[in-house]
């Protein structure tokens, strides 16, 4: 349940509230190069549509999978960081639902924490092991 | 002659404490499975925080991040011999 915010806090813009999320989807390892970027374009492009501000795209590029989806072994694995309405969650997800190049995905939202982890993660102040895994 | 038990001494019994609170972390991340994997046992089972000492807190956020994990993949459901 979401509780509604109190109309006389400061806070409280009544255009519109953005929120931060991030998504990440597992593109089929069938596709190539080309197609797999429009798609990832395709969503980024979706998000923009949407009034959405992308932060950042990261394409982790062909990893193996830990169980096989779809009888596949690996997959594409991309991460969209965006700060969106939360209306627009349920349309990209629907998206997503639909498309048969997407094997998994998954959008969470972030609180506080875990947006500056984000942050330090993206400038890649962490560890050595994760900006492996950005080149890769 | 008193009829209490002598305390057992073990060695070295370390108190357990909270990997978290200790470190200062305040966010589990699920897209780090290497991370995550200090979390469950080999086969792939979720610990219990009693014996890894992570407090509830944290144990709750841990939980959380294996399920999104395994759901993108990252860390099986079920397997053997992970380790």
């Amino acid at each position: 349940m979401k509780r509604k915010p109190y109309l006389c806090s400061p806070n409280y813009n009544f255009i519109e509230m953005l929120k931060n999320y991030e998504t990440v989807f597992i593109l089929n390892p069938v596709l190539s190069d080309d197609q797999m970027k429009d798609a990832v374009g395709q969503y980024e492009q979706l998000l923009k549509d949407g009034g959405a501000e992308v932060i950042n795209v990261e394409k982790w590029g062909l990893k193996k999978l830990a169980y096989a989806i779809q009888h596949k072994s690996t997959g594409f694995y991309n991460l969209i960081e965006f700060n969106a309405d939360p209306s627009l969650i349920a349309a990209l997800e629907i998206e997503f639902k639909r498309d048969e190049k997407v094997m998994r995905f998954l959008t969470v939202s972030l609180d506080k924490h875990a947006f500056e982890y984000n942050a330090r993660r993206r400038s890649g102040a962490f560890k050595k092991k994760k900006k492996e895994e950005v080149a890769a | 002659m008193t009829l209490v038990n002598e305390p057992v001494n073990r060695e070295q019994q370390k108190k357990k404490y909270c990997r978290f609170k200790k470190n200062g972390i305040k966010y589990v991340d699920y897209k780090n499975p290497d991370f995550l994997l200090s979390f469950v046992n080999e086969q792939g089972k979720i610990l219990p925080r009693r014996l890894t000492g992570t407090s509830l807190k944290y144990q709750k956020k841990v939980t959380q991040a294996v399920k999104r994990a395994r759901h993108l993949a990252l860390l099986p459901y079920v397997t053997d011999g992970l380790k």
